[in-house]
């Protein structure tokens, strides 16, 4: 008697047609004689047919768990070629008052996407999603909102799948702070400014409006002599113009651009250094 | 362009890769036994992995002394022109585990992160987003921990609609979220699983795939099964992660892949998967594996082992839990199929087609008699002696079949099945051998003549080798008595059975 080996067979003894047998369908089974009822193993004999169930640490997952793992990690060889990413030759981007300039197609999407996609018709101004957006929408531009929001709880949390709506903007922060865990320090709010750079095409809705929250806050804002935040925790506006030493604006600009969601900074931090940056990057968009 | 990182042969040998791989495997297998199995995914773009190499990625750049990190902060800070070049410098000096943590130690450094990341500088954003996606990869969850004030940002703009910040976001956030409970614990109250689930109706296959990963990611967390999964399901993510991984032979394979994975964290880890199951899990599943069995090719194309384990791996959990009768008998055509394809390069598989085929005919006799007629018994023994948890699966379904009765064990018997498992009797493992013995026993029950066939071929002499084996000593025995029944004597097999009856 040969003691057994484990051994991996090359191929499988496998019939012909079984392919055709998993498309055409199985022929009828063979009249088997009706198996006698289950009946429990007679000791010292276990055996008892069952379908197992396995948890995750079952060592017969190890194998396939290892090989999720190498794949993750990137140590299978061949796995996806990497496609190179056609050049092509400069382009600007075409929204007027937006001279980008760009050398490939994912730069400008991701120039547009950034910048134009989720831009407020009325003000301009830019967000990361259509939800905020839509947000910023109503809370700015829907005369109706501000009358409603009078009456009952208008303020919807920024939170998608989160359906509470409150009173003001401030019992929105308290919870998106406490309930969602957002950083204590993170800026939804902002009172609705009055422009002073009369170069900026501010909505007239806008202007003078005394609408008490913006849903975005701004990062790239270059205007003149804004006021923005008062509030010393603001202070760290990072395009606090009066630090700017970038050039002014030039004219042209069209529309503005921020970020809805601008972590406000601590006091003391170089912020002349951001607003120098925004200025320059503005020279490039502008 | 941006892809996961993956292995490059550039200045290596096939050996020297070799070497590495069997390192990474143990490694990899130690930390599963210790219950710690994580991995992280790297985006990075290949010219930046080539900037400072002459040999591809895998070479990481040496760490910077404090001095020299705080210099590239305060170069990222400074409002210069080359603003982006430092922040450039920055990423690639971040791939260093040692300057990630001298990094977040710098005051003010996560939060210049931040703003840059949340700036509306296209290019500085991505660039910001590159240097965070390098923190999210190291292995020291204070790293980890440093970047929580930036979690809620990133998942605002997976709601975005730059395809390449997005898919930055979710790496990010799927490394993120195994490295450290805290995140994890800030990530759902902040939703997570609802901009995942608005996610994962993305028309972009990178975006699915990235949800996908940060899905699996989160799912694998020791408090998933209290946490997690029940919020998940609670969404409309099962829905959507049942379709695409159903839809993944013809098209996004890559989503199907971690959407696949999702399911069998779920599934294996959850007691109740009624939700699933009322979903059509069960169908879905099976009709993917019968169409990949009946369209694929000889050889397997890369990659497609990673779909086929999970999915093989939910059905055979699902079917444990459900009282589902009459499985689609095709299924074992679609199993010896994938077998035969993924035998050779990928053998590990083998134990999720053998698992699926216990399940299967482990109560339904139907399967078992398909089995049968179908003429599958052949390849089946040819993996009697495939790997040590092979050789059980397989007596385990051949006792299931054997089992079944009389005519079931004759047809077993008409393949050589006594004379392969005479030499599984010297096997080292008691497990296989103990399954052994027990198939052996219902051969005998219901087929007494085997057992004369048996001590022809010198069989008592293995049976009696374990005797002293405490495990088996009394089945051997009691096999042992079976067999020196004299021809023709009403054997105790006999008597068993009409005891029995």
């Amino acid at each position: 008697m040969r003691p057994a080996r484990l051994a991996l067979p090359a191929m499988l003894p496998l019939p012909p047609r079984l392919r055709l047998l998993l498309r055409e369908g199985l022929p009828p089974l063979p009249q088997a004689p009706p198996s006698p009822p289950a009946s429990l193993p007679t000791p010292p004999f276990t055996f008892t047919p069952r379908r197992l169930q396995l948890g995750p640490q079952h060592p017969l997952l190890e194998d396939g768990d290892v090989h999720r793992h190498l794949y993750l990690q990137g140590v299978l060889t061949s796995l996806e070629e990497v496609a190179e990413r056609p050049k092509v030759s400069e382009f600007s981007c075409h929204i007027s008052g937006c001279s980008q300039v760009f050398d490939t197609l994912e730069g400008y999407e991701h120039h547009y996407n950034t910048l134009h996609r989720n831009v407020c018709s009325f003000c301009k101004r830019s967000f990361p999603s259509g939800n905020l957006l839509d947000i910023h929408i109503l809370e700015w531009h829907d005369s109706l909102f501000q009358i409603m929001a009078e009456k009952q709880n208008m303020y919807q949390c920024l939170v998608e799948g989160c359906t509470e709506k409150f009173r003001s903007s401030k019992d929105r922060k308290d919870h998106l702070v406490t309930v969602h865990l957002y950083p204590a320090d993170f800026r939804f709010d902002r009172p609705k400014k009055v422009k002073s750079g009369s170069k900026h095409t501010n909505s007239p809705v806008e202007q003078g409006s005394s609408v008490p929250m913006d849903v975005s806050v701004e990062m790239a804002e270059q205007s003149q002599g804004n006021a923005m935040e008062t509030g010393p925790e603001e202070s760290m506006e990072i395009s606090q113009p009066a630090a700017s030493p970038g050039p002014s604006l030039p004219e042209k600009r069209l529309y503005k651009s921020r970020s809805v969601l601008w972590p406000q900074g601590k006091r003391g931090w170089d912020h002349s250094s951001f607003s120098a940056l925004c200025s320059m990057a503005w020279a490039a968009l502008c | 362009m941006w892809a996961r990182r993956r292995a490059r042969r550039g200045g290596h040998s096939a050996e020297e890769l070799r070497v590495r791989r069997r390192e990474r495997e143990a490694a990899l297998r130690r930390a599963r036994r210790q219950q710690q199995l994580v991995s992280k995914r790297l985006l990075r773009e290949d010219s930046a992995a080539q900037e400072g190499t002459q040999d591809g990625g895998d070479v990481v750049p040496d760490p910077l002394s404090e001095d020299e990190v705080l210099e590239l902060l305060r170069g990222v800070q400074r409002g210069s022109e080359d603003r982006r070049r430092w922040l450039g410098r920055l990423r690639w000096a971040l791939q260093n585990e040692d300057t990630q943590q001298k990094f977040v130690r710098l005051d003010g450094s996560i939060r210049t992160l931040t703003g840059l990341f949340t700036s509306s500088l296209a290019e500085l954003q991505l660039e910001a987003a590159r240097c965070l996606h390098e923190l999210s990869h190291s292995s020291v969850p204070a790293v980890a921990e440093a970047c929580l004030p930036v979690t809620s940002y990133l998942l605002t703009y997976l709601s975005g609609h730059s395809l390449e910040l997005t898919e930055l976001c979710l790496y990010t956030l799927g490394n993120l979220v195994v490295e450290s409970e805290a995140v994890r614990k800030q990530l759902l109250p902040q939703g997570i699983i609802p901009v995942l689930a608005s996610c994962i109706q993305s028309p972009h296959e990178a975006v699915l795939e990235g949800v996908g990963y940060v899905l699996s990611q989160l799912l694998q967390a020791k408090e998933a099964p209290t946490e997690i999964i029940p919020l998940v399901l609670d969404s409309a993510l099962p829905q959507h992660m049942l379709q695409l991984v159903c839809s993944g032979l013809k098209a996004a394979m890559g989503a199907a892949v971690e959407f696949a994975w999702c399911l069998h964290y779920i599934i294996c880890r959850h007691k109740d998967n009624e939700l699933l199951l009322a979903l059509g899990a069960v169908p879905a599943l099976t009709s993917l594996l019968l169409d990949l069995a009946a369209q694929i090719p000889p050889e397997a194309p890369e990659g497609l082992e990673l779909l086929v384990c999970p999915v093989l791996r939910c059905l055979s959990n699902l079917l444990a839990q459900t009282d589902c009768h009459g499985p689609d008998r095709r299924l074992l055509i679609a199993l010896f199929l994938i077998l035969q394809c993924f035998l050779q390069q990928h053998p590990f598989l083998i134990h999720e087609c053998l698992w699926l085929l216990n399940n299967l005919t482990a109560d339904d006799p139907s399967c078992c008699s398909a089995l049968l007629s179908l003429d599958l018994l052949p390849a089946l023994l040819q993996l009697l002696t495939c790997s040590q948890m092979g050789t059980v699966l397989v007596l385990t379904v051949l006792c299931n079949v054997a089992e079944k009765g009389q005519f079931q064990c004759q047809q077993l018997l008409q393949q050589p099945l006594l004379a392969q498992l005479l030499p599984l009797l010297t096997l080292p493992d008691p497990e296989a051998v103990g399954q052994c013995l027990e198939l052996l026993h219902l051969l005998f029950l219901h087929c007494p003549e085997a057992a004369a066939e048996f001590t022809r071929q010198g069989g008592h002499q293995a049976l009696e080798q374990h005797q002293g084996t405490p495990e088996l000593q009394e089945r051997a025995q009691a096999l042992l008595d079976m067999v020196r029944q004299p021809p023709g004597a009403p054997s105790a097999c006999q008597a068993t059975l009409a005891a029995s009856s």
